[in-house]
């Protein structure tokens, strides 16, 4: 019956470690996929308002984002301004923006482009009245007021 | 004598690799952007005549440059307009001086003589969904000034935003026993919207304050 008798002095063997590189890698390309390098600088201070009915955009690709809101550097002014791209920009400019941001997207996208208008909740509204109406003109009317949670 | 060959040690890899996990743990910006959706009016094509609405189906909301709430002609607070809104749009007792209804089959009729076949077809499915569902005819109009703050303005949009939901959600929880949010059928969400349509209406802003 020797055959089933337990080997005497059983150590606890050593955990096998070779697979944990594989596994930390897993987890970094995963991260890697994930993240998003943010591709504009703001110039403009944008603190944004709460609002508890919220909805999350959901692909990204259709969203361009307007800022409105007093430069980040006292320097350049107090009043508000708005910023497309990296650069500040008038009210005149907003729709050939839209215009060239939609120009660049697939055609069958075209119709569902969202635009995120980030906005500082000390704006007032004359100023987003008026990129609202830009907006309409460039017929791109859907719009997401960005707030938070 | 056989040589031993050498192997590399692949101890510290781990280490590496939890390096570059680290970084891009720590560069990894997953800002979702939240926010409340909106459909701005299309540009009316040349001079339109401004549609007719009856009275009783207006719920009218003026925002001053103080952000002060005037909400149908009295003094309002924001918090007050979500429970004013819903009872506004539902109208359960149907009270004359609120919307009045009209039955999804009535306005199939009405949208079939103006000649819009996707808009007919949409509300064939949402009788089909939910059957005959009389839909408020109710305008949520919202005025502010160029002074507003643009807080204030969407708080007041925010609190809109919660009473259609809330009325959605009603619906949605007595036909599918689930919330509007939850719903996954895109018919079943086509047909919640068609009975329960969001109507804000906003008008050119004031300009009271002065130029801003």
């Amino acid at each position: 019956m020797g055959r089933f008798t337990k080997k005497a002095g059983n150590a606890v063997p050593a955990l096998n470690t070779a697979s944990l590189p594989d596994i930390i890698f897993m987890l970094l390309f995963f991260f890697m996929v994930t993240t998003t390098f943010k591709k504009t600088d703001v110039l403009v201070q944008v603190r944004q308002p709460k609002a508890s009915e919220a909805e999350k955009l959901e692909k990204k690709s259709l969203v361009t984002y307007i800022y409105i809101g007093t430069p980040a550097d006292p320097a350049l002014g107090t009043g508000q301004r708005i910023q497309i791209n990296d650069a500040f920009a008038d009210v005149a400019d907003v729709a050939a923006f839209v215009e060239s941001e939609r120009a660049s997207m697939p055609e069958q996208e075209k119709s569902k482009m969202i635009t995120s208008l980030k906005i500082d909740k000390a704006s007032h509204m004359g100023l987003v009245t008026d990129v609202k109406q830009e907006l309409r003109k460039a017929n791109a009317l859907n719009i997401n007021y960005s707030s938070k949670k | 004598m056989a040589r031993l060959k050498p192997e590399i040690n692949a101890g510290s890899m781990a280490d590496i690799a939890f390096l570059l996990l680290i970084f891009f743990l720590v560069t990894a910006t997953m800002d979702v952007d939240s926010g409340l959706k909106r459909r701005l009016p299309p540009l009316p094509a040349k001079e339109q005549a401004p549609t007719e609405v009856s009275r009783r189906n207006v719920f009218e909301i003026l925002i001053n440059s103080h952000d002060e709430l005037l909400i149908n002609g009295t003094h309002g607070t924001v918090e007050a307009i979500r429970k004013q809104v819903i009872d506004f749009i539902s109208n359960p007792a149907e009270d004359p001086a609120k919307p009045e209804k009209e039955l999804l089959s009535v306005r199939k009729t009405r949208e079939a003589e103006q000649g819009n076949f996707a808009e007919v077809e949409a509300l064939q499915q949402a009788i089909e969904v939910l059957g005959d569902y009389p839909v408020s005819q109710g305008i949520i109009s919202l005025q502010n000034d160029r002074g507003t703050s643009y807080d204030m303005y969407l708080r007041v949009h925010n609190e809109l935003t919660a009473a259609y939901t809330h009325l959605r959600d009603d619906l949605s929880r007595r036909h599918f026993g689930v919330a509007y949010a939850r719903l996954r059928d895109k018919r079943h969400i086509q047909a919640i919207d068609k009975a329960i349509p969001m109507n804000i209406s906003e008008a050119e802003p004031l300009n009271v304050g002065g130029a801003r």
